[in-house]
């Protein structure tokens, strides 16, 4: 199932990554937010949301030794980061999508205003379909169920696609063969 | 016709701008819409997807009640109210108690319906759309002209100019970054903003959910960022179960935008925490608005199950020429002109129900499973009743009943006779020959009837007999398809008779909405096509033959007159289209066609009646290869040709815009042979290459089979 999301993630312009380890991923997205400038600019930094890949990690170390890693999120510093960092729930390999319980306004305020959203998802949690996907989710509990499929997008001009509009402009996702200890659902 | 609405439409057509974006994507459209489609069942999801909104549709009452009772349950405030007004008023009161100044809002159509943003305007809010074509328009005065793509009828120069404007910056048209002003203009007022408002795709009554599907991220940004959120649904979204988002969410982006799903969903069940921390202030407006009385329409119920996909705008070759703007209200194309009789009043839809040409593309397309040429029918009829006939009509339809005198007048006008010519009275004729020549020759009218011309041909006598209905085309103007169908029906062996009584077949009347005089002609067909005991009724044409198997007994159900209806049924089951029952003798093995001579080639023209009514397209083609043609498809070989009966004289210019498109495709082809099974088709076609000047040959399919029988 890995493959036919990746396939179609690819189709909307996701850039889709898959790595055995948590040690690997956390790697990747330093490696990435170096190359991007993010890590250790002025002024330039990341926000990382609440997960349990996130809980899992010596923050505090991680804080000191990279710069332009926040993990604390507020609306303003939100609007101001050069990337979010968040981990979704589940993800739905016929579209390419992915779903995240979004009620806390971090999940949010990660996944929409920074131009760059990376995502963090379990190999393991790969649905089939949305009808698969939905029924993981019990709307009793969540006020705010986020599916996303690709980066922001508009063709109101004249039909032209164009990739980030309102939302990020790139959507990074990043799979995890390596299953977490602590079960975020 | 109101002068103005002939104005609009004319200045629609010379408006190049329109054309380009519109005219492209409704041309990929079919195509990356099949694509989205591959994989899934598209009859069985709209079925399920009727089932579902038609369930809501008659539970609207219990429903709304459900979905407002879950979701203040938890934590909404829900508002319900038939009124537009009360809608405004609640919300300028939500705005008032909050001290609001700036308000963004994601697309809502509900709230285009009420006229929201200039009355919040005026009461001095500040109103931001946020979705980057509303925002478009807005910025422009204007009003979206399709439901999906707001500003499809605007060149990147345009939207330049605006922007330009707007930021006091000279812009290029690089969309790329126009796209990019727009996020940061619109980043501060999304951050700015004390109000956010949108619509809903979907609300959900088992629990109270909203779902909001958009591709840019602003219905998450008007969701999330400012503290309180107002949506405005129309009670038509509203689902019995959860469950039940599945299949619109199917359907939805791929009906819309050909996408396998939009790039964000967000279902939103009571207030979530803001980025202060406190929780949502979430209104929910549910607003009727006529609704509920379309819900009592046993007729317009259906229209409820509309998911707004816009598909019906993307395939109506109506549509892509003429665009929104044309329909003057919030709701455009066909499903709009429906809406707009029903959320305004009927006498608004009378111009723009005119517009439907009745092709049935759409109903083929629409994922809500909606008769909606069936519906614009009805306003019609509705319409008719309400305000009459004309007196000019009325004396119309009883000439067109008279066979004799009608044959008479038309040889008159068609030899140039005053006073037909230049009395005006010859621009009224259901047989579309009006003075209107400047796009399309017409044809010449037989010096004799077919049904005098029947009389010379000799019948083997056989048990086995056929009544051939001719319709007005070929009992007047082609008698030569009718003599082409008499021949192959006879070398089967089969003895055609023609019935003397037979008269119009109603489809003028009853496309003009006049159902009663449309009425009167299926009785009178009824009984002169079943006074003697024949197996077949066979047509020639695809409408006639329609008339005889459907819209009798429609006209008749819907008149009350159900004495009538038994044999009305006795003839639907024996009237039949031409090359359905030709196709069922060459099957049987009695006929057969010459082939051997090198494969002629030509391309076939699908007649919207015989193809989406009657669902033959594969039978005529493969009669036409079996007698020696090879077929080379024309792109859109079953778009309406134009033709619509009386609608080339009521809108000769679209009708003449359509026939331009048709002629460039079957010129493409670079073949010079068409075949149609359609005399109206025919006609439509051969006038438009006669008058292009193509050396191009347009016959009717019996033409072309009878010149190869064995
Ligand atoms: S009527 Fe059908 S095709 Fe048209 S917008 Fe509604 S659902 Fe789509």
């Amino acid at each position: 199932m890995f493959e036919q999301f990746k396939t179609r993630a690819e189709a909307v312009s996701a850039e889709v990554h898959r790595f055995a380890t948590r040690a690997q991923a956390l790697d990747f997205i330093l490696d990435f937010l170096r190359s991007e400038g993010i890590a250790d600019q002025p002024g330039a930094y990341a926000l990382w949301a609440d997960g349990s890949f996130a809980a899992a990690l010596d923050r505090k170390r991680l804080a000191a030794q990279v710069p332009g890693l926040r993990f604390e999120i507020t609306r303003d510093l939100a609007a101001g980061a050069r990337a979010g960092i968040s981990q979704v729930d589940w993800a739905v390999a016929q579209t390419g999508t992915l779903l995240v319980d979004a009620t806390a306004v971090e999940q949010r305020l990660v996944s929409s205003l920074p131009p760059i959203h990376i995502a963090l998802a379990e190999t393991g949690r790969i649905l089939p379909d949305m009808a698969a996907g939905l029924a993981r989710f019990d709307p009793g509990r969540c006020a705010f169920l986020s599916a996303i499929t690709g980066p922001s997008r508009t063709a109101d001009i004249e039909r032209v696609l164009t990739i980030g509009v309102h939302g990020p402009k790139r959507l990074i996702i990043v799979f995890i063969d390596e299953a977490g200890e602590a079960d975020h659902q | 016709m109101s002068s103005q609405f002939t104005q609009s439409i004319a200045e629609a057509l010379r408006n190049p701008k329109l054309t380009g974006a519109l005219g492209k994507f409704s041309e990929a459209y079919r195509g990356n819409r099949a694509q989205a489609y591959a994989g899934i069942d598209f009859e069985a999801l709209r079925t399920l997807i009727a089932e579902r909104k038609a369930y809501a549709a008659s539970h609207l009452e219990a429903l709304a009640a459900e979905f407002a009772a879950n979701a203040r349950a938890r934590g909404a405030k829900v508002f319900r109210t038939g009124d537009p007004q009360q809608v405004r008023e609640y919300v300028l009161n939500v705005a008032r108690e909050k001290g609001a100044r700036a308000i963004v809002k994601s697309k809502s159509m509900a709230s285009e319906e009420i006229h929201l943003n200039p009355y919040l305007e005026k009461e001095g809010l500040s109103v931001s759309e946020t979705d980057l074509g509303e925002w478009i328009v807005q910025l422009a005065g204007q009003r979206p002209s399709h439901m999906v793509l707001p500003a499809i009828h605007m060149t990147k120069e345009d939207v330049a100019g605006l922007f330009s404007k707007e930021i006091n910056e000279r812009l290029s048209s690089d969309i790329p970054r126009l796209v990019n002003v727009a996020r940061q203009e619109l980043r501060s007022r999304f951050l700015n903003a004390d109000i956010g408002i949108s619509g809903a795709n979907i609300a959900v009554a088992e629990t109270g959910s909203l779902v909001l599907v958009t591709n840019e991220g602003n219905a998450r940004l008007v969701a999330t960022l400012p503290n309180t959120h107002i949506a405005i649904v129309g009670i038509e979204k509203l689902v019995a179960l959860f469950e039940d988002i599945l299949p619109v969410l199917t359907a939805l982006p791929r009906s819309a935008t050909a996408q396998l799903l939009t790039s964000y969903v967000s279902i939103i069940t009571g207030p979530a925490p803001n980025t202060d921390g406190t929780l949502k202030d979430l209104h929910i407006v549910l607003m009727d608005n006529r609704r509920s009385e379309m819900a009592e329409d046993p007729q317009f119920r259906e229209a409820l199950q509309c998911i707004r996909c816009a598909s019906c705008l993307n395939v109506c070759p109506v549509f892509r020429l003429v665009g929104g703007h044309v329909f003057g209200k919030v709701y455009t194309g066909g499903i709009g002109t429906i809406l707009t009789a029903w959320f305004d009043a009927l006498k608004q839809s009378e111009d723009i129900q005119g517009l439907c040409i009745q092709c049935g593309n759409c109903r083929e397309f629409c994922p809500g499973n909606i008769d909606i040429p069936g519906l614009i029918l009805e306003l019609r009829r509705r319409l008719v009743v309400e305000q009459g006939q004309s007196l000019v009509q009325k004396g119309i339809f009883a000439v067109v009943n008279n066979r004799r005198l009608f044959h008479t007048m038309l040889r008159a006008a068609s030899l140039g006779q005053k006073p037909f010519v230049d009395g005006g009275f010859i621009r009224h004729l259901p047989l579309f020959l009006s003075t209107f020549t400047r796009d399309r020759s017409l044809p010449s009218i037989a010096p004799a009837p077919f049904r005098d011309t029947f009389r010379k041909i000799p019948q083997p006598r056989s048990e086995e007999k056929a009544a051939l209905y001719a319709g007005c085309l070929i009992d007047f103007a082609y008698t030569e398809i009718g003599e082409a169908v008499v021949k192959i029906l006879n070398r089967a062996g089969i003895e055609v008779v023609f019935p003397e009584g037979q008269t119009c077949c109603g489809a003028p009347a009853r496309y003009s909405g006049a159902y009663e005089v449309a009425a009167q002609n299926s009785i009178d067909n009824i009984r002169a096509l079943l006074e003697q005991d024949v197996k077949w009724v066979v047509t020639a044409c695809p409408t006639c033959t329609v008339a005889l198997k459907q819209e009798f007994i429609g006209t008749l159900e819907s008149l009350g007159r159900h004495e009538a209806l038994p044999e009305a049924r006795r003839l639907a089951d024996k009237a039949v289209d031409f090359s359905w029952l030709v196709k069922q003798l060459v099957d049987e093995g009695r006929l057969s066609f010459r082939d051997g001579e090198a494969p002629l080639p030509l391309t076939y023209h699908d007649s919207c009646h015989l193809k989406r009514t009657l669902h033959v397209s594969g039978e005529p083609r493969d009669l036409l290869r079996r007698a020696g043609h090879q077929i080379v498809e024309m792109f859109e070989s079953d778009i309406c040709c134009g033709m619509g009966g009386s609608y080339t004289l009521k809108l000769p210019e679209i009708s003449a815009a359509i026939l331009h498109r048709k002629l460039h495709n079957i010129e493409a082809t670079g073949v010079s042979e068409v075949a149609a099974d359609c005399p109206g088709c025919v006609m439509q076609i051969r006038g438009g290459c006669d008058k292009k000047g193509l050396a191009v040959r347009v016959k009717h399919t019996a033409e072309r089979l009878a010149e190869r029988l064995e």
